[in-house]
């Protein structure tokens, strides 16, 4: 179940993002098939490591090979995971705080 | 020891998220005490232990793995889940859940307690490492923490001596009480929106009792821009392999070669005091030769555990996993698989064990399949054997070895093959599971705890004489068997061993080999050389009747370039890169996977590709001449 996204608030999926994007999380967009997991599963497991909407979010590091995976920092907590499923949470840019 | 109060041993469990300190947590509480198994019917293992409060109450404290939730996603998380549940028949329920957390993150945490409160067993969250929460200025209201959640909580550290004093207070008070469980168990898998609800009811508790971090950890982050730079972080990391190779490889030797003379010198002052016979050559060659062939081992496996312990507690094994997981990943390995396959180049026994790294079984049995095809050291003492009497010592272009290029070309061969295997196995062989995605939480970096390693590496190095010692111990006599029975008749000419049933089983074999330019004396050579494969070496000796021992390596070497042709001396070395020479490997596998149908593939898999590429190989060379 995910949160129907409003078409107002300009977002992208967190996976085509660049190195040093900070923003918030607008909402979890798990599709059926895209991945090696169900849409399902993949959701529960991005919500456990602490991914969910609103929380702040900043790409830290890129992978030395194809800028693949990425180490994202949410909240506090550091996660790497790929961009094939960082696709599935889009976000928000917004300012860096000073 | 008698209990204070006469209660018998309480049953304690340490559950907790990955990187919360759980470990080193329950390496302070029960130290040396602890004894690790598996679960009966799955590969988990299972860490237990038995710890005294300070009032005399016996606690039974269990070690279960890591998880974020209790949904159970993988065997190691239904183990908790079960156990935490109570529906493992062979695990008694635990009286009390102590939650570990990482003071400095208590999100993931908080949402994990809330999780088990369901259960509805006694619990009391355990918050770890608060001296680095303290200094990074992070106010935690204990009262207020415990008042939210309804539960004890009670803060330690447990890397610090005197760090965990508080706790084992808390369990002195709770194991005296009468741990009634505080409600019904409720807990049912939790939905994505329970989820959600969940992490905003641990984010409201956070904000109500947490105070912010004056001070948020920059030291992680300033050294994370070095050793996770695309550049900079690639060559630290080639370095600390490098050093790990190096010591894996060059200064395990000197005890290796310790061991080994040891155990030969026991075992000719053992040949001296017996008489010349059976007993003699059993106690010998069956028995000292096997306990000697099976310590021989513990210095590389104790170096390889030394750095991957190391690395693990500082916090580096989650970026180099990082680093490496495109070209892992490509070949269908998980990204942690490179030290226990970077390892196996040392030798595949430690290789196997350092798979334990790997969380996912499917990843994890992937890396111990392909993990023999790396080229061990064993195989070098073969590859220059046969390189230095077949391969003219030439140089190409001036300034290349052809001799370097051809050992080179072993190397590269048994990656290659290794990349290939694990990609072939991924997408035929192991669909049916899903792929874990790499979702990995990077912890801050943090001194080890050298206590906590010493325990490690000591439960590391018992573990392998127990349960792999055995059975290699095993397959050595049982080699020594084949290799003595029956004994020669009175008067027979030539060595003993082409008497005996490994030269049957040679000569059996001779028929099936033949196609791949394998004679006789090579065929009978393989079977004690099962024992390791540089026994390989010392048996085509002992068929050519050769005396001298290891030291007549070289003399084997003209002999064999006279007797045999190019085209076979090839297609042995391409055998050896792929064949499963090993048993002590063999049994490894048995023993890492739990199964005797894993061991079974290996062997079948690598000697069908042995027999293919041998076979290729001699057809190949004599078609081009070298017949």
């Amino acid at each position: 179940m995910t949160d129907t996204v409003p078409a107002i608030v300009p977002h992208m999926p967190l996976g085509q993002a660049n190195c040093g994007f900070y923003g918030h999380i607008h909402a979890l967009q798990v599709n059926e098939g895209g991945n090696g997991l169900p849409a399902h599963e993949l959701e529960c497991r991005l919500l456990e490591l602490g991914f969910i909407e609103g929380a702040e979010i900043k790409i830290l590091h890129e992978g030395p090979f194809g800028r693949d995976p990425i180490a994202v920092r949410v909240n506090n907590t550091t996660i790497a995971l790929r961009r094939r499923e960082a696709m599935a949470i889009l976000v928000t840019s917004a300012d860096r705080p000073a | 020891m008698s209990t204070a109060t006469g209660i018998a041993g309480r049953h304690f469990a340490l559950v907790g998220t990955p990187n919360s300190g759980k470990t080193a947590l329950f390496n302070a509480l029960t130290g040396s005490r602890q004894k690790v198994a598996n679960y009966p019917g799955v590969t988990v293992e299972r860490k237990a232990g038995m710890l005294q409060t300070p009032s005399g109450h016996g606690v039974h404290l269990i070690d279960l793995p890591g998880t974020y939730s209790l949904r159970g996603r993988s065997p190691d998380e239904e183990i908790t889940r079960d156990v935490v549940l109570g529906r493992l028949a062979s695990e008694a329920p635990p009286d009390l859940i102590l939650c570990v957390a990482d003071a400095t993150n208590l999100r993931v945490s908080l949402r994990l307690v809330l999780e088990l409160k369901r259960v509805g067993r006694p619990l009391m969250l355990v918050l770890n490492m608060i001296d680095i929460a303290r200094r990074r200025g992070i106010e935690i209201d204990l009262d207020r923490l415990s008042q939210e959640l309804g539960a004890p909580v009670v803060t330690s550290t447990a890397v610090r001596r005197g760090g965990t004093e508080e706790l084992l207070r808390r369990m002195d008070e709770l194991a005296a009480g009468s741990l009634a469980p505080s409600g019904e168990n409720t807990w049912k898998p939790m939905t994505t929106g329970e989820l959600r609800a969940a992490q905003r009811e641990a984010d409201r508790i956070i904000a109500a009792a947490v105070g912010a971090p004056a001070r948020p950890d920059t030291v992680s982050a300033r050294v994370d821009d070095v050793l996770l730079h695309p550049v900079a972080g690639l060559l630290i990391l080639l370095g600390v392999l490098f050093v790990m190779f190096q010591a894996v490889f060059a200064w395990a030797k000197p005890v290796m070669d310790l061991i080994s003379s040891g155990f030969d010198a026991l075992g000719a002052a053992t040949h001296d005091v017996l008489p010349a016979g059976l007993l003699q050559s059993f106690i010998q060659n069956g028995v000292i030769s096997g306990v000697g062939s099976v310590v021989v081992f513990l210095p590389q496996i104790l170096i390889v555990f030394l750095f991957i312990l190391l690395l693990e507690d500082l916090g580096y094994m989650a970026r180099a996993a990082f680093l490496m997981d495109r070209i892992m990943g490509g070949a269908g390995l998980h990204g942690r698989a490179f030290i226990p396959l970077l390892s196996s180049f040392a030798c595949a026994i430690p290789g196997i064990m350092a798979t334990r790294v790997i969380d996912n079984r499917r990843d994890r049995l992937t890396t111990i399949l392909v993990a023999p095809l790396m080229t061990c050291s064993a195989r070098i003492p073969v590859y220059t054997l046969i390189i230095s009497a077949f391969v003219p010592a030439t140089q190409l272009w001036g300034w290349v070895s052809l001799q370097g290029l051809v050992m080179f070309g072993l190397y590269a061969a048994g990656i290659m093959s290794a990349l290939g295997v694990s990609f072939v196995a991924k997408h035929f062989f192991l669909r049916e599971d899903h792929t874990p995605p790499f979702m990995l939480e990077m912890p801050a970096y943090k001194l080890p705890s050298l206590r906590s390693v010493a325990i490690g590496l000591y439960t590391r190095a018992k573990i392998f004489l127990q349960r792999a010692g055995t059975t290699i111990f095993a397959m050595m006599v049982l080699i020594w068997f084949l290799a003595s029975f029956p004994r020669p008749p009175e008067g027979a000419e030539g060595p003993a061993i082409n008497f005996s049933l490994a030269a049957m089983i040679g000569d059996a074999l001779q028929p099936v080999l033949a196609p791949v330019g394998f004679n006789w004396q090579i065929s009978v050579a393989l079977i004690p050389g099962m024992a390791a494969r540089e026994v390989a070496v010392a048996a085509l000796g002992t068929v050519y009747a050769i005396e001298g021992g290891k030291e007549a390596a070289e003399q084997i070497g003209q002999v064999l370039a006279g007797k045999w042709s190019l085209a076979t001396a090839l297609a042995l070395l391409v055998w050896y890169i792929f064949a499963p020479q090993c048993a002590s490997t063999l049994a490894m596998i048995r023993r890492e996977t739990g199964s005797w149908r894993w061991m079974a593939i290996t062997f079948g898999y690598m000697l069908a590709l042995a027999y293919a590429a041998a076979f290729a190989t001699f057809h190949i060379a004599v078609a081009l001449g070298a017949g």
